[in-house]
């Protein structure tokens, strides 16, 4: 760099005044030469900044191990490690803990129960139902119930695994499944009710006359988060009544709360950072929450540092994940397949606690829709509770709950009529100015589903490959392919409306280098990238001028979860708010010192070009700084035109929708259920991307995440005891490289966000998650093609190789 | 027994550790211990990936390579840190994720790491650094060879490392992408110069001995473990004969659970790992024997070479970092009713060689599991060898066996079997059952031969009829669990139906080709050349 000598006591003007980085592409590079796509050679050379694929901000970090996650930190000395004593009950009375055991055991220094937290013994985001240390009731198997702190964390583990034998207890009857909780009546939350007619009566009117009806059933398991990186805070006392927190966590402001709540403190006193989390998917939005509290408590406690890291099996065994649903469903439908009259309830398994069961019911609600216009519809939901897990957010937050039915409900519509599903499809999509408006009331005024579809659908050769299909079914005995083409339209927005605001800082150093903090958080998605990328677009610099730091409730206060896909639109327009407020101070002071006008002034390639004058950056800033122009920002942002009744679900929740369509194609074991996923075929809507290559990357993992969920990822709890049976990745099992498809084709669909966000891009981490309903679909097709077609196959999620057979051998029964 | 501190050779140096519990694995030292944080724990039971290290060990001139990746002097393999006892890198080298750069000097990162980064091949990086140790074993195998993985290889050999992130396909590009950069290799000689020099200076059998603050003892002392590393048969044997107690250990890829899981007390160790002559595959005449300690993924590659047939079920068998830590010998006497190499093993009529002492017997391996979990060994005795009787394949016998092994489960790669088996049968010249076995795994507290199904095969020939009855028999051989792999009726009807899928496959009007009968068939290459 060339300016080391830089010295208070040297004048300004003796500077190097070269840019601190130049505008080569090659230069870009913090981590080596990076090969641009070629297509994007001709936006760098311009000075694009957005638009373009720089790699994830610490792609180097990561490949070398050198990227600091929460237990890589370095420790202070004098750190404890934690471990919890989990419930062995799913429901029962707790009478006592032998404390006295628990204190003998090698290395232990602290045990600690409900008893000892200062203040409130809750960390529920919302409604206040969830203990961290369970008190008095055991609610499921799993519950943490103690805190055990030891010099190690083997010998802290070894005394928290006698809880069985130190807890005592009366056990209860459990309640262990969602169908079970609704016939009882026990709900989380009040059950939702969403009702749209064309007029008063026309549902019961439309569905008793519809020239067809059907009626049915469909179940879909829970998912596991599986972040790579389980659950993990660490918790530091501070000077003066303070608490430093490391977590990795979505939320690091609810953290503060949470744990100041927890201590009686003011919320000042708690700071929470976190610089990235090995994965989050909605698991450590609220539940980092109750490892948070447990390090803060035992640090408070003793003044000494305590690491709580979980280990699998705990992390399995304490935490919720993504709501499995049950439906029941009727349908009328005319001979085209367009459906007149739809009726659909659904039962989301909440588990022990609200959580945000209350808002995943709701998107799940807000998307029973999916693409398609339902003039008469009724939608009730119900968040049963269980004695589970409490389950929590999962991308996508119910929104492939609610859109999966309406899906399995077309399948089945297509098949009784003998027609393809992709015709019926088309024919309920939404319309434009017409049969556009969803369920809760608001307008679908950016549809793109028609077009998008149509050029999936030649893409991927989908009517060449249906007729493949069947020559190669009626000649192959054992094996069974399937097709299936699905699309998606996903509501962005938190439907909590203050939630959708956020803040940044920038810092313009006097080198020309600019840090950026935000309240979002880093989970894998690449955020950072994204924002630094904006920042250096608006300041137009190099990408290696822009430097994130850690998410920080010391710098930027108040955040909003990162969530519900939100992360880059909302810290992306902050962060940019905050650099044009910068950019557009030292243009006036460009324009005061060399001529022009301040909003002629230019920023690009880390020059600043102004009247007939041309300089480095930091040569600007530098003078700016003596001349005494602030150099840092904040900035905020809103997301406008909001607005949500809970009580009637109706408003405008979202700000736009994105839309995204897949192909899948799938061979059928029929003696044996097993399946293989031949090929995928995705074009997904990421608005005008700002990175191509992390929005393909969000694309391609939804995919198969999703798959997963769907065919793969079985949750089994013991029917008795109600002891999660799955508990690690030995018995719970996330795709691997080789169910990755030999052909996936992933490409972005050309659509500019009607709405003013970000550089007109849209979020894209939640929605691509629906696009392997195709997958699913294209096994039940595949199932099909055992009854020729004209049986629907009574398939559930996940279609396990077992599911598939019971499927197939259900078929074979009916034919 | 004099004890010794472990000696073993990580970023260039030997480094010598003293004082850790016996059972303290890799993975706690980097971490917790040595602080060196890139290696990560992600589940800490061998099934994530991302704890993948890479150990090298001096090759043996005496047997053959087998599977492990040869550099120069050395062996590479990678394993999993987090099931891997720290005792057992004594005498060895510990590659990991921070070792790559310094292989590439002066370029930053190694060509591996590079392409991970151009490829978008990470995105929360928490798997990354077990995938990139996991490609950089496959690069060196590779650039040994002179060849180039293809993307099923590349799936393959990462079927041990899960990422939630990505769905892998750029991960898969950049294990491609990877030998697109100038070569950077290991520099082996000073590695194996310093292995030679712990070699020479450690005594027969290597002993560490460590207190354990789990097992606190009067006067607040900690019990003293040991960990017992014998290098020749017969100092294993009469380490064995002396303490029929102590637990024996090959790759940890079981016992390293029992630990960290299950804080199960293992007391003493007697490390199978170093004797030498338990790693010998050898092959006489009509029987390949294959020594306890060769690791499985030697074994099967073995066993493939032989009956290309068992290909699939070598290449789901648990994931490479487990295949080449865990032993087949382990995989047999742990007796798991899920082990996935019994059903194959019984249906070639294997037979184990245990020896307590200087005393050998042979038992066949149908004889050797007595209830769940319970098998016939000795107090004192240990398996030796599995032998299985593998006809050279120029031998009439070998071409006449009609041979399967079927696997059963949720996932393709490294998941649990709900049913395997072992299908072999051969037909005499008029087309009848002249030998037949039918081997079945979660199909009961066991591996067992369906005796039923068999019997109404013998003698009778190999058509619909017969099949159809020895489906129906299997219904009274087993009578399976319920769990959270698969239902019982389930197991029934599957095992049925794999029954009828060896027919189609292997009858002799018409036989079924693979590519009509297994949705896997596109998804086999060829191992990797041994």
């Amino acid at each position: 760099m060339p300016f080391e000598d830089l010295h208070m006591n040297k004048p300004f003007d003796s500077l190097p005044t070269a840019p601190a980085t130049g505008p080569e592409i090659a230069d870009f590079a913090r981590s080596g030469a990076h090969p641009w796509p070629e297509s994007e050679w001709p936006a760098l050379r311009e000075g694009a900044r957005v638009g373009v694929s720089p790699p994830h901000e610490s792609a180097h970090l990561h490949v070398s191990g050198q990227a600091t996650y929460t237990d890589d930190a370095p420790e202070l000395q004098g750190t404890l490690h934690a471990a919890l004593g989990l419930s062995p009950l799913a429901h029962g009375k707790l009478l006592g803990i032998d404390l006295d055991r628990l204190r003998a055991q090698p290395g232990v220094v602290g045990v600690f129960t409900a008893a000892d937290i200062p203040a409130v013994n809750d960390c529920g985001p919302v409604v206040h139902d969830d203990p961290i240390l369970a008190d008095g009731e055991l609610r499921y198997v799993g519950q943490p119930v103690f805190l055990v702190v030891a010099t190690t964390p083997t010998l802290a583990r070894r005394a928290a695994a006698l809880a069985r034998e130190v807890i005592q207890a009366e056990a209860l009857p459990a309640v262990l499944t969602a169908r079970e909780a609704h016939a009882q009546g026990r709900y989380v939350l009040p059950p939702m009710q969403l009702k749209r007619e064309t007029a008063p009566g026309a549902l019961e009117q439309a569905m008793a006359s519809a020239p067809h009806q059907l009626t049915g059933s469909l179940s879909v398991g829970g998912q596991e988060q599986f972040y790579l990186e389980g659950q993990v805070a660490y918790a530091m006392p501070a000077e003066n009544a303070g608490m430093r927190v490391l977590c990795s966590t979505q939320h690091p402001s609810e953290m503060q709360h949470v744990v100041a709540h927890m201590l009686g403190w003011m919320q000042h006193q708690v700071q929470v950072e976190c610089r990235r989390m090995g994965g989050g998917f909605g698991g450590k939005e609220s539940q980092s929450a109750q490892f948070a509290c447990c390090a803060a408590l035992a640090a408070h406690k003793l003044q000494r540092p305590v690491k709580l890291r979980l280990d699998r099996d705990d992390d399995f065994l304490i935490t919720g994940r993504r709501h499995g649903f049950e439906y029941d469903y009727a349908v009328g439908f005319d001979d085209e397949g367009r459906i007149l009259a739809y009726e659909v309830t659904l039962i989301a398994n909440a588990g022990h606690s609200a959580d945000l069961s209350g808002a995943v019911l709701t998107r799940a609600i807000c998307h029973v829709d999916n693409a398609y216009w339902l003039p008469n519809v009724a939608i009730h939901g119900f968040v049963a509770k269980t004695n589970t897990q409490s389950n929590t957010a999962f991308r996508g937050f119910g929104g492939p709950q609610g859109a999966l039915v309406t899906e399995f409900v077309l399948d089945a519509i297509a098949r009784k009529l003998g027609h393809d599903a992709l015709q019926v499809r088309r024919a309920n999509f939404y319309g434009i100015g017409q049969n556009h408006h969803t369920p809760y009331g608001q307008g679908v005024t950016d549809n793109v589903i028609t077009p998008l579809v149509d050029q999936l659908a030649q893409s991927a050769d989908y009517s060449a490959r249906r007729a493949d299909i069947a020559r190669f079914n009626a000649h192959s005995p054992v094996l069974k392919k399937g097709l299936a083409l699905t699309p998606v339209k996903f509501g962005i927005s938190f439907n909590v409306v203050h939630l959708n605001q956020a803040g940044a800082l920038v810092h313009i150093y006097t080198d020309g280098s600019v840090l950026v903090n935000h309240g979002g958080t880093e989970m894998g998605q690449g955020l950072n990238t994204k924002v630094a990328q904006v920042v250096a677009d608006e300041l137009g610099l190099d990408f290696a001028a822009v430097r994130c730091t850690a998410t920080d409730t010391h710098k930027v206060a108040n955040t909003s979860a990162t969530a519900a896909s939100t992360g880059a639109d909302l810290n992306g327009m902050a962060a940019q708010d905050a650099a044009r407020t910068l950019r557009q101070r030292l243009a006036a002071f460009a324009a005061e010192r060399y001529g022009g006008r301040p909003e002629t002034v230019r920023f690009s390639g880390g020059m600043v070009h102004t009247g007939d004058v041309t300089l480095p950056f930091a040569t600007l800033v530098q003078q700016a700084y003596v001349a005494r122009v602030q150099l840092w920002s904040d900035g905020f942002y809103t997301t406008p035109d909001l607005h949500w009744d809970a009580k009637t679900l109706t408003g405008h929740p979202f700000y736009y929708f994105a839309y995204g369509a897949a192909v899948s194609e799938v061979l059928v074991d029929t003696l044996t259920g097993e399946w293989r996923l031949l090929r995928a075929d995705l074009l997904h809507d990421a608005g005008n991307s700002l990175n191509p290559a992390i929005d393909i990357g969000q694309i391609e993992g939804a995919f198969i995440q999703g798959m997963g969920w769907l065919t793969l990822e079985e949750l089994v709890w013991h029917p008795k005891t109600g002891l999660l049976l799955t508990h690690a990745p030995s018995t719970y099992k996330i795709p691997t490289a080789n169910d990755c498809p030999p052909t996936f084709r992933t490409a972005l669909f050309s659509n500019p966000n009607a709405q003013p966000t970000i550089h007109r891009s849209k979020a894209v981490g939640e929605p691509p998650l629906l696009l392997p309903f195709s997958v699913l679909l294209a096994i039940r097709d595949a199932i099909s093609a055992v009854g020729d077609h004209r049986i629907d196959p009574p398939l559930r999620a996940p279609a396990t190789p077992e599911v598939i057979l019971d499927a197939i051998d259900a078929v074979r029964a009916a034919a | 027994m004099n004890a010794q501190p472990i000696r073993f050779v990580h970023r260039g140096q030997i480094t010598e550790v003293s004082g850790l519990p016996v059972t303290t694995t890799v993975l706690q030292w980097l971490r917790e211990h040595a602080h060196h944080c890139g290696t990560k724990e992600g589940c800490a039971e061998g099934d994530c990936g991302a704890c993948t290290v890479v150990v090298a060990e001096l090759a043996d001139p005496a047997n053959a390579r087998g599977s492990a990746v040869a550099v120069g002097p050395l062996h590479l393999r990678p394993v999993n840190a987090c099931i891997r006892y720290l005792p057992t890198l004594h005498g060895k080298a510990l590659l990991t994720v921070e070792d790559l750069q310094a292989l590439a000097p002066g370029r930053g990162l190694h060509p591996v790491q590079q392409a991970l980064v151009d490829c978008h091949g990470s995105q929360c990086g928490f798997c990354t650094p077990g995938f990139a140790m996991t490609l950089y074993a496959s690069y060196e195998r590779h650039l040994g060879a002179g060849t180039r993985p293809t993307r099923q290889q590349l799936a393959d050999d990462l079927a041990g490392n899960l990422c939630r992130c990505t769905g892998y396909r750029p991960i898969l590009d950049a294990g491609q992408a990877m030998f697109e950069a100038p070569a950077a290799r290991l520099d082996a000689e000073p590695i194996a110069a310093l292995l030679r020099q712990i070699a020479g200076q450690t005594p027969d059998p290597f002993v560490h001995a460590a207190a354990n603050p789990a097992y606190p003892e009067a006067q607040g002392a900690s019990r003293l473990d040991h960990f017992i590393a014998p290098r020749t048969l017969e100092g294993f044997a009469t380490v064995r004969a002396e303490r029929p107690d102590a637990t024996l250990l090959a790759g940890a890829t079981d016992i390293g659970l029992w630990t960290n899981k299950q804080f199960r007390d293992v007391g003493d160790l007697i490390y199978l790992g170093d004797v030498r002559e338990l790693h010998a595959v050898e092959h006489d005449g009509a029987l390949l024997r294959i020594g306890a300690a060769v690791p499985l993924e030697d074994a099967w590659a073995a066993l493939v070479r032989h009956r290309p047939e068992l290909r699939e079920m070598a290449l789901r068998f648990a994931g490479p970092p487990v295949r080449h830590a865990g032993t087949l010998g382990g995989n047999v006497a742990n007796g798991s009713p899920i082990g996935d190499s019994a059903p194959v093993l019984l249906a070639l009529d294997a037979v184990l060689l245990l020896q307590r002492g200087p005393a050998l017997r042979r038992l066949p391996l149908a004889d050797f599991y007595l209830d769940y979990m319970k098998n016939a060994l000795q107090p004192g005795e240990f398996l030796r060898a599995i032998e299985v009787p593998l006809p050279g394949a120029d031998m009439p016998e070998t071409e006449a066996l009609r041979l399967r092994a079927y696997k059963l489960s949720k996932r393709y790669d490294c998941d649990i079997s709900a049913v395997s088996c072992g299908l072999a049968l051969r037909l005499d010249a008029q087309g009848r059952v002249e030998h037949v076995r039918m081997a079945f795994g979660g199909m009961a507290a066991v591996v067992k031969r369906a005796a039923g199904a068999e019997a109404a095969l013998l003698g009778k020939p190999w058509d619909e009829a017969n099949v159809r009855k020895a489906m129906q028999a299997l219904d009274a051989d087993f009578h399976p669990l319920t769990d959270l792999r698969a239902s019982s009726a389930y197991r029934q009807r599957v095992a049925r139906n794999l029954l009828w899928r060896f027919w189609l496959e292997t009858r002799l009007d018409a036989p079924l080709p693979s590519s009509l009968s297994s949705v896997w068939s596109g998804q086999l290459p060829a191992l990797h050349a041994v």
